[in-house]
């Protein structure tokens, strides 16, 4: 890619190993990203399909229950922590925060580069267990079954995990300052991109919660390996201890791993209906009252692990609670359409597509977080339905709809257009396909993590298999037509989208320190109600094509 | 750009300001993780209150106490170092901060002749060690154990981060230009007394609330 066009971009300053493995640019740092957690998206999505070719009949014929159960916790260790916890952020983010703040870089370029390290440092890890012979724990590394009984690479896994967390502290703390120090002249807090307040929410959880799954990790390795019983009932310990630590961890990581898809969507609707968003405030401000009940909620994992009933009411009330923000988001964003001029390029389908599948994951979770629907429904394929709208139909969704967004500016060039719409309606097929069967099945009954069941489940359990295969049609196909525009693709304009925003003021691909003159700002965001916009809004460009 | 290490900042102040504010947000994360195991601590005592009692008075009051007062002393000469720097004076600076990390030697030295006496009377149930421990409630007095050694190790563990950090600062000492030299004693000093509140709260939790 390194012509003549691409000479003064970022992408021209040196194109062997040495000048994308050792450089700070955010802009590069961010690549490194995106390959790799491609890389991981597809290893975790392969376990995926292989469990559900397995799931395709009730006996256990494809594979045995030892290496089905390493299969689904594989899938959901890699799945969780080396995609969709760094994912938004640490691709896109990275990209895309000191662009849309008007910064040279990150606030801490090296650091940014070291969070990279460390995250193949422990990803390091985490792949010698899948090699190894795996872990069969669950995601969760729920004890007294990972401290004591379960027979894989458990430690491994586990360090790999907590390595990993140091990669997320780093990225979080580099993303907290930039918003703090680096914002341009005349970008006040209300007038920063719904994607940066996003980005900002999500990193106090990164800060804030991640130690805490450190500290649970760290404790189960010293079960393991130095014979310290914390979670040891036998040495005085406590086992469900585990559970509450685990939690207050993972589940505000559910809202690290939304938070910035919602920003995402945010950006891209607008942009598409030509449409300021509805309720800026209001949506900015939901993003961190999510941020803040996301650590009051944890107790409704534990609904039926024997904690107080008088506990169980807080957390079903306060689970409650966290559906209000969030139902914000969802009526201000349906209000952005209203009245506005709709088209639906790749992006927006995402978006749209979004907007549906997370509304109907979160209604789901509103059952979940009934008590008496929870003690029914727990542990069953409803929850494994439940979050997959949110995590895949959400995050994926949202992740695939800024990837559309912004590959202009990533690199320069346009995809095709119509390959990109076909891909995002059969990736919206296929997953209604595999998942919509599964709140069928767990509310009939079907536990999850089985590697059989009986026939009278199989008619859901086949169509979800059967939709399993079109959805890695649909995410195998970006990897084709993305892959190929990056070498013949046609040259994207500065603005594709004629949107608002910084990133769209530099040109595309942007300068190594991304802006020729740096910019003021002297708008509101979303400005697409003003006429005669792109000529009032600062752009270095123009000033300097009108020299 | 000029004399900053970002090539984000406009100014070295501004760097500053922001190294300090991350280093903050830094101690607000590592506060979570000391949070989460002090609540563990603190739940396992409310449970087991009299084990736990007993337990904490086979600890050695006198090295713990010795223990606290080098640590404030280091803090002491931390800060020592910060005020100098801020006037400028370089070879004081290095002084304080050397006085600082041998301060932190003391430490880990004394913490190391507590773990030796307490593995010695049989008080360490890790690594298959033999547990002797005669008063009441053994299991429970053994979560103590565990968690007393899983406590102090990873006080320790960040001490000696620290003394590392301030090795390596000393080390890049002449070539970083005198606004780096104060932004990371600024830096590394916030690290140091918040490492040291640490102890200043793991001191009496775990050898004085009981007695």
């Amino acid at each position: 890619m390194t012509n003549a066009a691409m000479q003064g971009t970022y992408l021209g300053q040196g194109s062997g190993l040495r000048a994308w493995l050792l450089s700070t640019d955010h802009k590069r740092v961010a690549w490194l990203y995106l390959i790799s957690l491609t890389a991981f998206f597809f290893l975790g999505g392969a376990m995926a399909v292989l469990m559900r070719i397995e799931l395709a009949t009730p006996a256990g014929d494809l594979v045995s229950d030892d290496v089905y159960n390493r299969l689904f916790s594989l899938h959901g260790i890699i799945m969780v922590w080396f995609f969709l916890v760094p994912s938004i952020p640490a691709t896109m983010g990275n990209f895309l925060l000191p662009l849309m703040i008007g910064a040279r870089d990150l606030a801490f370029p090296r650091l940014n580069l070291a969070s990279w390290y460390v995250f193949i440092f422990g990803s390091l890890f985490a792949l010698f267990a899948v090699v190894a012979g795996g872990v069969d724990t669950g995601w969760t590394f729920y004890t007294p079954l990972s401290t004591l009984y379960a027979n894989g690479f458990v430690s491994t896994a586990a360090f790999g995990v907590f390595v990993v967390g140091f990669s997320t502290i780093m990225t979080g703390i580099n993303f907290i300052v930039t918003v703090h120090t680096l914002r341009a002249p005349g970008l006040t807090w209300f007038r920063l991109p719904i994607f940066v307040w996003t980005l900002y929410a999500t990193s106090l959880v990164m800060v804030l919660a991640t130690p805490v799954l450190a500290a649970s990790l760290i404790l189960i390795v010293l079960e393991r390996v130095f014979g310290i019983g914390i979670f040891n009932p036998d040495l005085g310990g406590d086992p469900l201890l585990f559970q509450h630590l685990f939690w207050f961890y993972s589940h505000p990581a559910v809202y690290i791993m939304i938070l910035p898809g919602m920003g995402v969507v945010s950006e891209v609707l607008p942009c598409f209906s030509r449409r300021p968003l509805f309720g800026y405030k209001a949506v900015a401000m939901s993003s961190m009252a999510i941020a803040v009940f996301g650590f009051l909620v944890w107790g409704h994992h534990m609904f039926v692990s024997g904690q107080s009933a008088y506990a169980g009411v807080v957390f079903s009330f306060l689970s409650f609670c966290v559906a209000i923000p969030s139902a914000i988001k969802v009526f201000n964003w349906s209000l952005t359409l209203r009245k506005g001029e709709i088209s639906f390029e790749t992006p927006m389908l995402y978006a749209l597509f979004f907007l549906g599948l997370f509304t109907f994951g979160g209604l789901a979770g509103l059952f979940l977080a009934a008590l008496a629907v929870d003690v029914h429904v727990h542990d069953t394929y409803f929850v494994i339905a439940h979050f997959h709208y949110i995590m895949v139909g959400g995050m994926v969704t949202a992740y695939m709809a800024g990837l559309h967004f912004w590959w202009s500016k990533l690199t320069g060039r346009m995809y095709s257009e119509t390959a990109g719409r076909i891909a995002a309606t059969v990736t919206f097929v296929g997953f209604n396909l595999t998942f919509f069967p599964q709140y069928m099945l767990g509310f009939n009954g079907m536990p999850r993590r089985y590697h059989t069941y009986p026939p009278e489940f199989q008619f859901w359990n086949v169509l979800s298999s059967a939709g399993a295969v079109v959805l890695a049609i649909g995410y195998l196909m970006p990897l084709f037509y993305l892959g190929w525009s990056l070498f013949r693709g046609a040259r994207a304009p500065d603005n594709p989208w004629n949107a608002t925003g910084l990133e769209w003021q530099t040109s595309s691909p942007p300068p190594p320190h991304n802006f020729e003159t740096m910019p003021v700002v002297t708008r509101p965001a979303y400005a697409y109600d003003m006429k005669g916009l792109e000529h009032e809004r600062f752009s270095p460009h123009r000033e300097e094509a009108a020299r | 750009m000029s004399g900053t290490e970002s090539v984000a900042f406009d100014t070295p102040q501004r760097e500053r300001r922001a190294d300090t504010f991350a280093m903050w947000v830094f101690i607000g994360s590592e506060a979570m993780l000391f949070g989460a195991i002090f609540l563990v601590f603190l739940v396992a005592h409310i449970d087991f209150g009299p084990a736990f009692a007993a337990a904490s008075k086979r600890l050695s009051l006198p090295l713990g106490t010795l223990n606290t007062a080098v640590l404030i002393t280091s803090s002491f000469t931390m800060a020592l170092a910060h005020m100098l720097a801020l006037h400028r004076r370089w070879r004081p600076t290095i002084w304080a901060l050397v006085a600082t990390a041998a301060l932190g030697v003391c430490f880990l030295i004394v913490k190391g002749i507590e773990y030796g006496k307490e593995i010695s009377e049989g008080l360490a149930p890790l690594l298959g060690l033999p547990f002797r421990y005669a008063g009441p409630d053994p299991v429970h007095a053994e979560f103590f154990f565990g968690l007393y050694f899983t406590m102090t190790s990873l006080h320790a563990l960040h001490l000696i981060g620290g003394i590392v950090v301030i090795a390596g600062m000393i080390a890049l000492w002449r070539p970083s230009g005198p606004a780096n030299r104060l932004r990371r004693v600024v830096a590394v000093g916030l690290y140091w007394h918040f490492v040291d509140i640490i102890w200043v709260f793991m001191f009496p939790v775990l050898y004085l609330i009981n007695r």
